[in-house]
């Protein structure tokens, strides 16, 4: 059996499942299946995270993803992957999902990094919709919204967060420590924000015009300013 | 031509859905439609008292998945309305007992023989709930102008989206007119700019409801009452009418007026 098509191996809170992510999706969870049959016993009861790598995988298969694990007795609990595809359709499933940003582009034989004419940017998810409350979106690129951050809803994010929408639920911007990190909406009436280490509660105050704002971290707070075009 | 299969659901509890699924299913058996009201709270059974037909149960909706009783005479006619039958809760199981595909197949038995089945849904988000939506045609979210209920329905059409349902409609219930104004209660546009659903209407508190409910007479037979008188027109806007909202402001008859003035201002 090619075992390179799925390698399964236990971590520390349940299984880590790395698809390939080239060869025929068919053929990757047929074999799958038949893995996790050989051994139903042992993986009965088991978290399973899986890994697709740069494969994007849509909704529907994520899903029935969800019910062969389901059907052995597993559960499907969070999926790692480089594709925003996945990422969305992970977060559609109400799965934990963890963007992991692509390795940088191989050195040259004489050590040289080879000159890209393109700006190279940085990675990000895409939600092209309104989280509402009880959604969850993790990401350790950046994540833009293109719709509202209803109350109840959080995002967390290695990078910057922009909200093309209100921003009324939760947000943690530079979640693994970068100061530099900005949360950015065309309407910041949040129920928190954090950036790196620092936690801000907005003022109660009464409502007030509808503006785009940045809350960013200055002489170590947290500020929100007027976004100025 | 088949039945739509129409679930009141909130999230939230205490908000209005039993209240709400027994004066549209009246409200429609008075525009001569066949209407049948499903209560899918298990084990909390009310939708038969609201209705006025407790009395009469025998068999229940369990019985009828479990194949103790034909699905007929699980159906309790109603008493004024001979083309409207309830088909009750059990008390005594809980939600395990019914799953999402029973729910389909039963309103799939019932398709052909009526306009609309109504299923009033529990509370919640669980199994109930999941019980409750599978078979539906069109859901309707219940909520008052209060946070934590909009913030429940918020997550109810979450989950209602994950699952590739049509863009559910919202009741408001339970409006204070006076509380609006003075900027208490949230008002329907703040709700609606929240939720980004289509509101299907705004029923204002009215301290009819609940003695009517009490009594198994609901609101929406008493034809002086603004509340019955929204639920009539949700009925028909339901059935594809284009009914205009009605202003929530009280008429204010000269009777009022000084009723009011007696009061010392201090307003009802």
């Amino acid at each position: 059996m090619r075992d390179s098509l799925v390698t399964i191996k236990g971590v520390k809170d349940g299984l880590l499942v790395t698809i390939s992510p080239f060869e025929e999706w068919g053929l990757v969870t047929g074999d799958l299946a038949a893995r996790l049959d050989q051994q139903s016993a042992f993986f009965s009861g088991a978290r399973i995270t899986i890994d697709v790598g740069a494969r994007p995988v849509r909704k529907d298969e994520l899903h029935s993803l969800r019910a062969l694990f389901e059907r052995r007795g597993m559960t499907l609990y969070a999926v790692t992957s480089e594709s925003s595809t996945t990422i969305d359709a992970a977060s559609a499933l109400d799965l934990r999902a963890h963007f992991i940003t692509p390795a940088p582009p191989a050195q040259t034989s004489d050590g040289q990094v080879a000159f890209n004419p393109e700006e190279d940017g940085t990675i990000g998810v895409m939600i092209r919709r309104t989280l509402r409350s009880g959604r969850t979106v993790h990401s350790q690129g950046h994540v833009v919204v293109y719709g509202d951050v209803n109350a109840g809803a959080e995002i967390i994010a290695a990078g910057d967060v922009i909200v093309w929408g209100k921003l009324r639920g939760n947000v943690h911007a530079g979640a693994n420590g970068d100061e530099s990190a900005v949360i950015a909406a065309l309407d910041m009436t949040p129920t928190q924000i954090r950036i790196a280490g620092f936690i801000s509660m907005p003022p109660s105050e009464k409502r007030r015009k509808t503006r785009p704002e940045v809350a960013l971290i200055r002489e170590n707070r947290i500020i929100v300013e007027v976004w100025e075009a | 031509m088949g039945a739509k299969v129409i679930t009141i659901t909130s999230g939230k509890g205490g908000v209005g859905k039993t209240t709400t699924t027994a004066n549209l299913g009246i409200a429609l058996a008075r525009m001569d439609q066949k209407v049948v009201v499903i209560d899918a709270d298990i084990g909390l059974r009310n939708l038969d008292i609201v209705m006025g037909l407790e009395n009469r149960i025998v068999y229940d909706l369990v019985d009828i998945i479990e194949g103790r009783c034909k699905l007929r005479q699980a159906l309790i006619k109603h008493k004024l309305f001979p083309e409207l039958y309830l088909i009750p809760a059990a008390q005594t199981r809980d939600k395990t007992a019914v799953s999402p595909a029973d729910m389909i197949q039963l309103t799939d038995q019932m398709r052909q023989e009526f306009d609309y089945i109504l299923i009033d849904s529990p509370a919640g988000i669980e199994r109930g709930f999941r019980n409750a939506v599978a078979p539906a045609d069109e859901v309707l979210i219940v909520t008052n102008p209060e946070v934590s209920a909009v913030r429940d329905a918020d997550r109810v059409i979450g989950l209602l989206e994950a699952e590739n349902k049509k863009a559910p409609r919202l009741i408001l219930n339970r409006a204070k007119v006076e509380q609006i104004r003075k900027g208490e209660m949230l008002s329907a546009e703040d709700v609606t700019d929240i939720l980004a659903i289509k509101l299907i209407g705004i029923v204002p508190e009215d301290d009819q409801v609940v003695p009517s409910s009490n009594s198994g007479v609901p609101i929406t037979l008493n034809d002086n009452s603004r509340a019955g008188q929204a639920f009539r027109n949700i009925a028909r806007r339901l059935m594809g009418e284009d009914v205009p909202f009605m202003t929530l402001d009280e008429p204010t008859s000269l009777l009022k007026r000084l009723g009011r003035l007696f009061a010392g201002g201090k307003g009802n």
